[in-house]
């Protein structure tokens, strides 16, 4: 039978793949097509919405501004501390709560209701505290990517009380093998997991922080372009952050991919 | 049981492949999984269709079920092209975990081709009720496919089969996925539910003992590109047992002649009509 | 007694917390901390009168009609672009773009299309927050069974009973964890779009409070939108368990084997 399937299945998706990115191609240049119309077709007036070739060509000017690359890197240093910050914390509390079933127990309503409180709600607080300074935007990341990374350790760590009990019973391995060849495979592909996840959150904190509060970074260059009316610079901006965040996303998947090659199971985007 | 609008001319076969030929276009050229079949059934036959792994079994399958167009050829039911699903017509898949819907419970998932169909409310739920009871499942409707056994879970998708009233059952190695004493109950059932209704069935299988002790008749395709290799009659008695039709000397007589056509089909022996073209 | 215990689990720690911030706050008063009784006090005031009306309760309509639009439009586009293999090829790409843009940038570009206007918020919540609903739709259709399509096919379940019975289910798992995503991202949509454009609602309030240095009430403020993350969070859950019952059963089942 396995001859039918290999013969049906896997030359056809061969083949389709470049027609598959033909068409993805297609569907940007279709969308950059529509915006550059609506505004010259007077649908949308340009001052409110500029053809998508001046804002490309504005995004590429950008390019080229040392304060643009400037304002790019406070984004990501306050992404990347902040998260670093969150993965850390969330690594020692996780390890720590989720191998204590009393814990365990304890803290768990406590998380049920901390969790869900929206991260800008600290917003005032923050500003009280900081002002416009990056600790602001660090205080909302932090927050916000914690929590993914700390359920995904819990989970990862139940995971592991299981194979590890019934590992250690049978081959009574020591502490530090039992930590290397158990604990350690286990749990990455959850951690690995809240990171993606993690990673995303962050930057929309980060960006949001920056909008609201005034923290330094491209988030705050949108809201001055936006009150100070250069609109195209305003929209080159949002798609810079957009592509910002497509690099964010594609970066942690190959991270992922890379570290978990040799996991048998690929955790599929269901588990959340 | 089986109500035909226009009752079929007598000797017209219920199911005729002709010339049926399927050819996979892939990058590494064509690959032809099915070169030239032909065979038909008659109305109420049993028949097995038995050949060596990778000779086309599932594709003929899915090209007389409608779920794949044949590249030459036709396949007529009932004296009309099949050109997608037809409507009399079931199939019984080998991955009874994935051919039933999760989400609904037992009684639901038999009942739903039935309310697709539009039958009232009280002939589904009579003609469900008939069908829980033949395969012995009346006392599990409310439990979901997955909380069953693997062979329960086959029964059910059985029961769904049998609920719809097909004229012909088609059934791709059914019980290849199930353990050894289930899959003794489960052919057991198809006999049972075969001689019940005499619906037409084309089960297909790879293990030779079954195709034997279950069919009526043995279709035997040679390897890929597949032909047919021999088709006999299996003249056992109608009413079989495990234990004592499985000890008759002509059951070990067929079971050998099959055993030997198919490893004649595997060494590449073809039969001459085939050769020929 | 296991429900004593239980419930001792339940509360002893949130307890634990109070107690320590309470008597922290004992001696010596804290500007950024106020005590909780203070708190407490402030909260009944603050909340407790016309603000539900004025400001809760639109923030709140808000947020609820831009988050059901998003759910509806995701997925009924995901749908159409999941089962019709070449608009999935031909959009997938630009979906995935708009996904990555972080959704505050939003509020200024919609701002500055629409103007401050109450549909101008629901809008910047719908075009926040439909993405993870519309791609975990696309991806749950594409990902439908083979098998258990087939099985469709062949007793002739097409068109929509397909979807109603086969595509739709099928796809909740995925369609439910993006929905999740969506709930939290429409809530910090609600309250920024208020923070930055607003002369009323939640975020609007909150900053006041904050920028007339009215600690306790901003106190306040925070703690509803705690509650109203708290209250959506067990509101999606008690959904979700209902809906995907068969799905977690499933997948104990398979475990446990």
């Amino acid at each position: 039978m396995t001859a039918q399937v290999t013969a049906q299945g896997t030359p056809q998706s061969r083949r389709t793949v470049p027609v598959q990115q033909f068409l993805g191609l297609a569907g940007i240049l279709g969308f950059l097509l529509t915006w550059e119309l609506i505004p010259r077709a007077g649908i949308i007036e340009p001052r409110f919405l500029p053809p998508a070739s001046e804002v490309m060509a504005e995004l590429f000017r950008a390019f080229g501004l040392t304060a643009f690359w400037l304002s790019v890197g406070e984004t990501m240093i306050a992404w990347f501390v902040g998260l670093l910050m969150a993965v850390a914390a969330a690594l020692v509390l996780g390890f720590l709560i989720g191998s204590s079933a009393f814990l365990a127990r304890a803290t768990s309503s406590s998380v049920e209701f901390l969790r869900p409180i929206p991260s800008v709600a600290l917003i005032p607080l923050a500003v009280l505290m900081f002002g416009v300074k990056i600790e602001s935007s660090l205080m909302l990341i932090v927050y916000a990517s914690f929590w993914q990374v700390f359920i995904q350790v819990l989970y990862g760590v139940a995971d592991i009380d299981l194979v590890a009990n019934n590992t250690a019973k049978s081959y009574g391995l020591g502490r530090m093998a039992r930590i290397r060849y158990v604990v350690f495979p286990t749990a990455l592909p959850y951690l690995m997991t809240g990171v993606r996840l993690a990673a995303s959150v962050a930057l929309i904190l980060a960006i949001t922080a920056e909008l609201v509060i005034g923290s330094p970074g491209l988030g705050r260059e949108i809201a001055l372009a936006q009150s100070g009316g250069a609109i195209s610079g305003m929209y080159a901006l949002v798609l810079a952050t957009g592509l910002i965040g497509v690099i964010i996303n594609m970066l942690m998947r190959f991270i992922e991919k890379k570290t978990l090659s040799w996991h048998s199971s690929v955790r599929s985007e269901v588990v959340l | 049981m089986l109500v035909n609008e226009k009752p079929a001319v007598k000797d017209q076969p219920m199911l005729s492949v002709r010339d049926l030929k399927k050819v996979y276009k892939t990058d590494g050229g064509d690959v032809e999984a099915v070169r030239n079949l032909t065979f038909d059934l008659r109305p109420g036959e049993l028949a097995c269709l038995v050949g060596p792994s990778g000779s086309g079994k599932t594709t003929l399958l899915k090209c007389i079920s409608g779920l794949m167009a044949p590249t030459e050829g036709e396949v007529l039911l009932n004296g009309t092209r099949v050109v997608g699903p037809p409507k009399k017509m079931a199939v019984v898949f080998q991955e009874y975990g994935r051919s039933l819907f999760p989400w609904m419970r037992v009684r639901q998932n038999v009942e739903l081709p039935l309310k697709n169909h539009g039958v009232p409310k009280a002939e589904r739920d009579h003609l469900v009720d008939e069908a829980l009871e033949a395969v012995g499942l009346a006392h599990v409707p409310h439990s979901y496919p997955w909380q069953l056994s693997g062979g329960m879970q086959q029964r059910v998708a059985i029961a769904r089969a049998v609920a719809y009233q097909p004229e012909v059952l088609l059934m791709d190695e059914p019980f290849a996925a199930v353990d050894a004493q289930t899959r003794a109950d489960l052919e057991d059932l198809i006999r049972t539910v075969w001689k019940k209704l005499r619906v037409t069935v084309l089960f297909v299988t790879h293990d030779i003992d079954e195709s034997v002790y279950l069919g009526e008749r043995v279709i035997i395709l040679s390897s890929s590109p597949t032909v047919v290799q021999e088709d006999i009659i299996i003249d056992l008695p109608e009413d079989r047992d495990q234990l004592n039709t499985r000890a008759l000397p002509r059951f070990t007589e067929l079971r050998h002649h099959v055993y030997e056509q198919i490893q004649l089909a595997k060494k590449g022996h073809r039969p001459a009509a085939a050769v020929v073209s | 007694m296991t429900w004593l215990k239980s419930l001792a689990y339940l509360v002893g720690l949130p307890l634990l917390l109070i107690l320590i911030w309470w008597a922290a706050t004992l001696g010596r008063p804290n500007f950024f901390f106020p005590a909780p009784g203070i708190l407490m006090d402030t909260f009944g005031e603050v909340w407790f009168g016309e603000r539900i009306l004025s400001d809760v309760l639109p923030s709140l309509g808000r947020l609820l009609a831009g988050v059901a639009a998003a759910i509806g439009i995701g997925i009924a586009a995901g749908l159409l672009i999941g089962s019709v293999k070449w608009l999935r090829a031909l959009l997938e790409p630009t979906l995935e773009f708009f996904r990555a843009v972080p959704p505050p940038v939003l509020v200024p570009v919609l701002m500055l299309l629409m103007g401050i206007t109450d549909s101008m918020k629901v809008v910047v919540i719908i075009s926040g927050c439909i993405w993870p609903v519309l791609l975990n739709t696309i991806e749950g259709v594409r990902a439908v069974d083979g098998v258990l399509s087939d099985s469709a096919r062949t007793y002739g379940v097409a068109g929509w009973a397909r979807v109603r019975y086969l595509v739709l289910p099928s796809a909740s798992p995925q369609i439910m964890a993006g929905i999740r995503q969506c709930l939290s991202i429409g809530l910090i949509l609600m309250v920024i779009s208020e923070m930055f454009a607003s002369s009323s609602g939640l975020g609007f309030t909150i900053v006041q409070f904050q920028r007339s240095f009215a600690i306790p009430e901003m106190w306040s403020g925070i703690i509803v939108l705690g509650l109203i993350g708290v209250a959506m969070s067990f509101i999606f859950q008690w959904t979700e368990r209902r809906v995907l019952r068969w799905y977690h059963g499933q997948k104990e089942v398979e475990n446990a084997g």
